[in-house]
C-alpha cells in the first residue's frame, strides 16, 4: 500500500467519525431512527477503513531496506502549530493496531444497538453522537504519535462520557426511578476523577516535552534518569486512574453501574484501555527507565488490584456493579504484565487488554439485557434465569467462563502469561506477585460461578418468573403476546404498548435474545473464542516494537 | 498422524457445534446422532491407532510467542497415550449411547451430549499435548465441562453447589499447577514437553505441579468435590470418573513422570498423599447409603492405589490401574444407573432383592464389584496386585522413595483391600439380595424421592415404580387412611427391570473389558507395552487374597444373620464419622471458604469507606471549603467597603515600600 493512501485512511479513520457525529447531531427530532442508522453507517464504515490500516507500509516501516526498524505501519506527519513546534502525527503499528479495531467494532457494535434500543434520558440521535465523538478521541489516543496530540484527544473523551452517564444513565425503574440523582453524581466523579488524572497527565507531558524538546514520539531522545523517573511517576498516576489501578479506582464502579449498557460497553471495552496504551506507548516508550525503576510499585499495586477486586466482587452484591469491579482485577493482570516489563509480560498485556475489552464489552451487554428484562440488578432478586430464558442465560455462562479465563478462551492468555512473565522475571518479589496473581485467577473463578450461581441457577426468583422462555411457550400463554420490550425508547420499532391480556401476568417479557441483540453480541463471542485459538491475531507483529521498548529500558 | 488430531478433533467439533443446537425436543435426535457418531469415530480412530503404532508419532507447529517462549500446537502418541485414549474413547461412547435413554426426558439433550463431547475432546488433548499449555488448556476445560454438567441437573436443589465447587476445588489445586508449568518453561526455556522432559529441576516445581493434580484426581485434601459431583446425571459420573477428570492427574504425573523422578520429596509426599487418600475413601466408602456416593469414594480409594504406583516409581502400574479402573467405574456406575432407575432413589436402603428382577444388571455389578475389590482373575486383581507388588519392591528399597514411605503405602494398599471387599460385599448384598423394603413401595416420598435423576425412564413405557405410584394415588384416594399393606404380598416377584436396550447394551459392552482386560498382564507383549512386572506369587498376593476374605467375609456374615439390616450398623459409633468422612468438608468450610468469604465482605467494607471514603470525603471537603470562602465573600456592605480599603491601603503601602527600596 502507498503512503499517500495509508495516510488517507488515517484521516478517515479520524474523520469519519467527527465528522459523522455532526451530521447525526444536527438531523431533527422527527428523522431520530435515520439518525442513529445513519451513525451505525458511519461506524461500520469507520470500521472498514481502520482494518486495512494493518497493510499499510509508510516509508519507516520494516519492510525497507535494511534492518527492521520498529516504526508504525502508517504514518501522517502534518506541522500543527508550528509556532511550539507541535505537529499533527498520527501513526498505527501492532500495538495500537488490534485497539484501533476493537475501538472501531464496539462502537459498531452499540450504534447498532442504539438502534434497537435507546435508554431514556435523551434523544438516541445524540447518544449516537456522543458514541461517535467517544470514538473519536479513542482513535485518536491510539493513533497519536505526538505527546501532546496525545493529551488532547485522551481529554476529547471526558466530557462525551460524561453526558452519555449523566443523560442516559441510572435505573429507570423501581421506587427511584424518577430521581436523577445517581447518575449526574456518577459522572461527575467519574469526571472530576479523571480530571484529575489528567491534570497530570499534561504536567507529565510537559516535562517530558520540556526535556526532550520535541514532542513527537517516533525517535525520543533518551533523557536523564531523574527527570524520566518524574515523569513517568506523573504518567503513572495519571494513567492508573484511567486503567483503573487499585486505590485509584473508586470512580469506576459507580461509572459503570449508573451508565447505559452502551456506555458500560465503551467504558469497558475500549475507555479503560486507553491508561494501559498510553502506560506502554507513553510511559515505556518515552522514560523507559523510569518505569524501570517504578516497575516494582507498579507491580505490587497491580497485584493489590486483581485481589482486592476479586474478593470486592466475591462480597459484591449487584450486578453491573459486580462486573465493574471485575474490571479492576481484570485490568491488574494487564498491568501486571506491563510492570513485568519484559517481552512476554507486554504481550500478555496486549492480549489482555483486547480480550478484556471483548469479553467484559458482552458481559455489560448480557447485564443490560438482564436487568432490562427482570428490572433489576440485584443478585437476591435474580436467580433461575436459565429456567426462563436458557439462551440469555447460557450466553452469560459463556461469558462468565471467558472471563475467568478458561484456557481456549480469549481470557486466558493474558493472565496465564502475566503469570508466566511474573515468573520469569524472577526474584523473590516477582516471583510473590506471580504467585499471588495465580491466586487471583482462582478467585476470580470462585466470583463468577457465585454470579453464575445467584442469576442462572435455582429456581426463577419472582423478578426472573416474568420471562418467557419461548416464542412457542409465549404462543402458548397467548396469541396476543407481542415481542414488546420494557422501557424502549421512542422511535424503536418494537415499542408497541403492551396488551394486557387476561390472565397473564401484566410485564410479560421474552426471555430470549433479540436479533438485534444477537447481532450486536455474535461478533463478540465469536471474537472471545477465536481469540481463544488464535492469538496471534493480535499478537503477530508485535515483538519488533517491545523489543524496541524494552532496548531503551535495559540498553 | 492425521488419525490423532482427528480422533481430537471429531468430539471437539460436535461439541461445539452441538453448544448451538437449541434445548428443544426436536434437537435430542442430531444432538444424541453426532455425540455418538463422534465419540464412535474417536473410538475406531484410537483403535487403529492402537492396532498400528509401534512408535510414538508426533506432529507440531508453532503457535504463538510470548517474548522468547513458544507455545507450539503439538501432539504426540505414544502407547501409553493410546491406550489411555482407547478408554476415553470407549466410555466416552457407552456413555453417550446410555444417555440417550438414561435422560430419556430431559428436553436439554443438545447442550448436554455436546458437553460430553466437548469434555471427551478436552480428555484426549491431555492425553495427547505435546505442549503444556496445550495440556493446561485440556486440563481446564475438562473442568468447565464438568461444572456443567454437574449443573446440568436443574430439580436437584444441590446441584449447582456442587458444580462450583467442583470447579473451584479443582482450580485451587490448579493455581500450583499454572505456576509449576510456568516453572518448568521458564526453565527449560520452552512449553514443549519433550524440551522440558530433558530438564532438571528443582523439588519444589513438582510439588507445585502435585497441588493441580491433587485438585483434579480428588487427592486429599483436595478430594472434598468428588462426592459432591455426584449430583451430575449418573452417566456424567461415569465419564468422569472412571476415564476423564480424575484419570487425568494421574496421566500427568505419568506423562511428567521424568520431572518428578527427581524429586524424592516429592514423590514421598505423593505417597503419603495416596495412602491417606486410599484409605480415607475406602473408609467413607463403608458408611454412606447412597449408592452413587459409596461408588464416589471407591473412586478417591482406587486413584490413591494409582497415585500410590506413581510415588513408588511405577507409572506403568499406575497406567495399567487406570486402563482397568476405567473399565469397571464406568460398568458400575452405569449398572448403579440402571438400578437408580429402577427403584427411583439413590439409597440402598430403599434398594434390596433386585438380582432376580434385572439379572443381567446383576450380573454385570458382580463383575464390577469383583474388579474393584481385586477377585481374581477379574481385571482389577491384576492391576491392583501391580500396585502392591511394586510397593513390596520399592519397600525393599529398589525404589526412589524412602523404603518407609514405600511400607506406608504397601501397608495402605493391603488394609485398602480388605475395606474395599467389605463395602463391595456390602453394596451388592444391599442393593441386589435381601428383603425388598418396604419403604420402596410405602413411603409417601419413595417415588421419586429426587426425580431429575430418576426422570429419565424406559423408553417407551412407564416404571415399574410409576405403575407403583399410580396404583398407590388410587389406593389411597379409595382410602384415606394408609394402613400399612404388606409388601411382599402386593409385589408380584420377580417382575423384570432389566433397563431399555440402549442403556443395557453398554453396561454388558463394558463386562466384558472389566472382566478380562486384567488377563492381558499375563502376554509377555503386552505386558511390555505396558511397562509391568511379570505377576508372581509373593507374600504380597497371598495377604491381599486373604484380606480380600477376610474383608469381605464379615459383610457377608452380618448381612446374613440379618439380612434386612445394614451392615454398616456394624460401625456403631464410628458410622456418622465415616458417612461425613471425617467432617473433611465442614473443616474445608471452615478453614478456607468461611475465612476468604469474611475477608471478601471486610475488603469490600474497606474500599467503600475508606479508600471512596478518601476520594468522597475529598470532594466532600472541596466543596465544604468553597461553600466557606464564598460564606465569607458575602460580607454586609460596611465591612465589604472596610476590606476593600484596608486592602487598598496594603497595596499602597506594599507598592511604596517597594518602590522606595528600588
Amino acid at each position: 500500500m502507498s503512503a499517500d493512501l495509508s495516510s488517507a485512511l488515517l484521516v478517515a479513520v479520524l474523520a469519519l467519525p467527527v465528522l459523522g457525529a455532526l451530521a447525526v447531531a444536527l438531523l431533527p427530532a422527527a428523522r431520530d431512527r435515520q439518525a442513529r442508522v445513519l451513525a451505525t453507517v458511519i461506524a461500520a464504515l469507520t470500521l472498514v477503513v481502520a482494518v486495512p490500516l494493518r497493510w499499510g507500509t509508510a516509508e519507516s516501516g520494516w519492510f525497507g531496506d535494511g534492518p527492521p526498524v520498529a516504526g508504525p505501519w502508517a504514518l501522517l506527519d502534518l506541522p500543527w502549530v508550528p509556532a511550539l513546534d507541535l505537529r499533527f502525527q498520527l501513526g498505527v503499528d501492532s500495538i495500537s493496531y488490534p485497539l484501533v479495531v476493537l475501538t472501531s467494532l464496539l462502537t459498531l457494535l452499540c450504534c447498532g444497538y442504539t438502534i434497537w434500543r435507546v435508554p431514556p434520558g435523551g434523544p438516541g440521535r445524540l447518544l449516537s453522537a456522543l458514541l461517535l465523538v467517544i470514538e473519536f478521541g479513542i482513535l485518536g489516543t491510539f493513533l497519536a504519535f505526538d505527546l501532546v496530540l496525545f493529551f488532547v484527544f485522551f481529554e476529547v473523551v471526558l466530557l462525551p462520557m460524561y453526558a452519555v452517564i449523566a443523560v442516559w444513565g441510572g435505573t429507570h425503574y423501581g421506587p427511584d426511578s424518577a430521581e436523577r440523582e445517581p447518575q449526574r453524581a456518577a459522572a461527575r466523579k467519574f469526571a472530576l476523577y479523571t480530571l484529575f488524572g489528567s491534570v497530570l497527565l499534561l504536567v507529565g507531558v510537559l516535562v517530558l516535552v520540556t526535556a526532550a524538546g520535541t514532542s513527537s514520539m517516533i525517535g525520543f531522545p533518551r533523557l536523564d534518569r531523574g527527570t524520566q523517573v518524574f515523569a513517568f511517576t506523573l504518567l503513572l498516576v495519571a494513567f492508573a486512574v484511567k486503567s483503573p489501578l487499585w486505590p485509584l479506582h473508586t470512580w469506576l464502579p459507580d461509572a459503570h453501574t449508573q451508565a447505559p449498557t452502551v456506555g458500560s460497553v465503551i467504558l469497558a471495552g475500549v475507555l479503560l484501555k486507553m491508561g494501559t496504551y498510553g502506560l506502554v506507548r507513553v510511559g515505556l516508550g518515552a522514560a523507559p527507565q523510569g518505569a524501570e525503576v517504578l516497575s516494582g510499585a507498579l507491580g505490587v499495586l497491580a497485584v493489590a488490584a486483581i485481589l482486592i477486586g476479586s474478593l470486592v466482587c466475591l462480597a459484591q452484591t449487584e450486578l453491573k456493579r459486580l462486573i465493574a469491579y471485575s474490571s479492576v482485577g481484570h485490568m491488574g493482570f494487564v498491568l501486571l504484565g506491563i510492570a513485568t516489563m519484559t517481552a512476554t509480560g507486554i504481550q500478555a498485556a496486549l492480549l489482555g487488554n483486547i480480550a478484556h475489552g471483548v469479553i467484559t464489552g458482552l458481559l455489560f451487554f448480557l447485564a443490560g439485557a438482564v436487568k432490562d428484562r427482570a428490572h433489576t440488578g440485584s443478585l437476591d432478586e435474580l436467580g433461575g434465569l436459565r429456567e426462563n430464558a436458557p439462551r440469555l442465560a447460557g450466553l452469560l455462562g459463556f461469558a462468565a467462563i471467558a472471563s475467568l479465563g478458561l484456557p481456549g478462551l480469549a481470557g486466558f492468555w493474558g493472565e496465564a502469561f502475566a503469570v508466566v512473565a511474573s515468573v520469569q522475571r524472577g526474584g523473590g518479589l516477582w516471583t510473590t506477585l506471580g504467585a499471588l496473581a495465580a491466586f487471583g485467577g482462582a478467585l476470580t473463578a470462585a466470583y463468577l460461578l457465585r454470579l453464575l450461581r445467584r442469576v442462572t441457577h435455582g429456581p426463577a426468583s419472582p423478578a426472573v418468573s416474568l420471562l418467557v422462555p419461548s416464542w412457542s411457550v409465549a404462543g402458548a400463554l397467548s396469541a396476543a403476546v407481542t415481542a414488546s420490550q420494557p422501557g424502549s425508547g421512542a422511535g424503536s420499532d418494537s415499542g408497541a404498548e403492551k396488551p394486557a391480556v387476561a390472565g397473564l401476568p401484566e410485564r410479560l417479557v421474552p426471555g430470549w435474545p433479540t436479533a438485534a441483540e444477537l447481532l450486536a453480541w455474535s461478533p463478540l463471542v465469536i471474537l472471545a473464542l477465536l481469540l481463544g485459538v488464535w492469538p496471534a491475531l493480535v499478537l503477530s507483529g508485535t515483538d519488533a516494537p517491545i523489543n524496541d521498548l524494552l532496548e531503551m529500558v535495559r540498553p | 498422524m492425521a488419525l490423532v488430531t482427528f480422533m481430537i478433533a471429531a468430539p471437539l467439533l460436535v461439541g461445539l457445534g452441538g453448544l448451538l443446537l437449541p434445548s428443544t425436543s426436536k434437537a435430542r435426535f442430531p444432538a444424541a446422532a453426532f455425540g455418538i457418531a463422534a465419540a464412535a469415530i474417536s473410538l475406531l480412530c484410537a483403535l487403529t491407532l492402537l492396532a498400528t503404532t509401534s512408535r510414538p508419532i508426533s506432529v507440531g507447529t508453532t503457535w504463538i510467542s510470548f517474548g522468547d517462549l513458544t507455545v507450539t500446537l503439538g501432539l504426540r502418541a505414544d502407547l501409553t497415550a493410546i491406550q489411555v485414549a482407547v478408554a476415553v474413547t470407549a466410555v466416552a461412547l457407552a456413555v453417550q449411547v446410555y444417555s440417550v435413554g438414561y435422560l430419556h426426558r430431559d428436553e436439554r439433550y443438545a447442550p448436554y451430549a455436546a458437553q460430553v463431547s466437548l469434555f471427551t475432546a478436552a480428555m484426549l488433548l491431555v492425553v495427547c499435548a505435546d505442549d503444556l499449555i496445550l495440556l493446561l488448556i485440556g486440563w481446564e476445560v475438562m473442568g468447565a465441562c464438568s461444572y456443567l454438567l454437574i449443573g446440568h441437573d436443574r430439580s436437584l436443589p444441590e446441584a449447582p453447589a456442587a458444580a462450583v465447587k467442583a470447579f473451584l476445588v479443582t482450580r485451587a489445586g490448579d493455581v500450583g499447577f499454572l505456576l509449576g508449568i510456568a516453572f518448568l518453561a521458564v526453565h527449560a526455556g520452552s512449553f514443549e514437553i519433550g524440551t522440558v522432559l530433558a530438564g532438571s529441576y528443582p523439588s519444589w516445581i513438582a510439588l507445585l505441579l502435585l497441588a493441580g493434580v491433587a485438585g483434579k484426581s480428588a487427592q486429599f485434601p483436595l478430594h472434598t468435590w468428588l462426592p459432591d459431583a455426584m449430583a451430575g446425571p449418573t452417566p456424567v459420573s461415569a465419564l468422569i470418573h472412571a476415564a476423564t477428570m480424575v484419570a487425568s492427574g494421574i496421566y500427568v504425573v505419568a506423562r511428567l513422570y521424568p520431572v518428578f523422578v527427581q524429586s524424592p520429596l516429592a514423590l514421598s509426599v505423593l505417597g503419603l498423599v495416596a495412602a491417606v487418600t486410599l484409605l480415607l475413601g475406602a473408609l467413607a466408602a463403608t458408611a454412606q447409603d447412597d449408592i452413587k456416593r459409596v461408588l464416589a469414594w471407591s473412586t478417591v480409594s482406587q486413584i490413591g492405589y494409582m497415585a500410590a504406583a506413581l510415588a513408588i516409581g511405577a507409572p506403568g502400574a499406575a497406567i495399567f490401574h487406570l486402563l482397568t479402573h476405567a473399565a469397571f467405574k464406568a460398568l458400575l456406575f452405569l449398572a448403579a444407573g440402571c438400578v437408580i432407575h429402577a427403584v427411583g432413589s439413590n439409597l440402598m436402603s430403599r434398594m434390596g432383592g433386585l438380582r432376580r428382577n434385572m439379572p443381567d444388571v446383576f450380573w454385570c455389578t458382580v463383575i464390577g464389584l469383583g474388579a474393584l475389590a481385586g477377585l481374581p482373575p477379574l481385571s482389577g486383581f491384576w492391576s491392583k496386585e501391580g500396585v502392591i507388588a511394586a510397593a513390596a519392591e520399592a519397600r525393599d528399597g529398589h525404589g526412589q522413595v524412602p523404603s518407609w514411605i514405600a511400607l506406608v503405602v504397601w501397608v495402605a494398599a493391603l488394609l485398602g483391600v480388605a475395606l474395599t471387599a467389605w463395602y463391595s460385599t456390602r453394596l451388592l448384598l444391599r442393593v441386589f439380595f435381601g428383603p425388598v423394603p418396604a419403604v420402596r413401595a410405602h413411603e409417601p416420598d419413595a417415588v421419586p424421592e429426587k426425580p431429575a435423576p430418576v426422570g429419565p425412564a424406559f423408553v417407551g413405557k412407564p416404571t415399574y415404580l410409576e405403575l407403583e405410584a399410580a396404583r398407590r394415588a388410587k389406593a389411597l384416594a379409595k382410602t384415606a387412611v394408609a394402613d400399612e399393606p404388606d409388601t411382599q404380598s402386593e409385589l408380584p416377584a420377580p417382575r423384570p427391570l432389566d433397563p431399555p436396550a440402549l442403556m443395557h447394551w453398554p453396561v454388558m459392552a463394558l463386562a466384558v473389558p472389566s472382566a478380562l482386560l486384567g488377563l492381558v498382564a499375563l502376554l509377555p507383549d503386552a505386558r511390555a507395552d505396558l511397562a509391568l512386572a511379570a505377576p508372581h506369587v509373593s507374600l504380597s498376593l497371598i495377604l491381599a487374597i486373604a484380606l480380600l476374605v477376610a474383608g469381605a467375609v464379615p459383610a457377608w456374615w452380618l448381612w446374613r444373620r440379618r439380612p434386612d439390616s445394614d451392615p454398616a450398623g456394624a460401625l456403631g459409633r464410628f458410622r456418622p464419622l465415616l458417612a461425613n468422612a471425617f467432617y473433611l468438608d465442614q473443616i474445608q468450610d471452615h478453614l478456607t471458604v468461611r475465612p476468604v468469604r469474611a475477608i471478601a465482605a471486610a475488603v469490600r467494607r474497606l474500599d467503600e469507606s475508606v479508600v471512596d471514603g478518601a476520594v468522597e470525603g475529598t470532594g466532600r471537603g472541596a466543596t465544604g471549603l468553597g461553600a466557606l470562602l464564598a460564606r465569607a465573600h458575602r460580607a454586609p456592605l460596611p465591612r465589604a467597603a472596610t476590606a476593600l480599603l484596608a486592602g487598598a491601603l496594603l497595596l499602597g503601602l506594599a507598592a511604596a515600600i517597594l518602590g522606595g527600596a528600588a
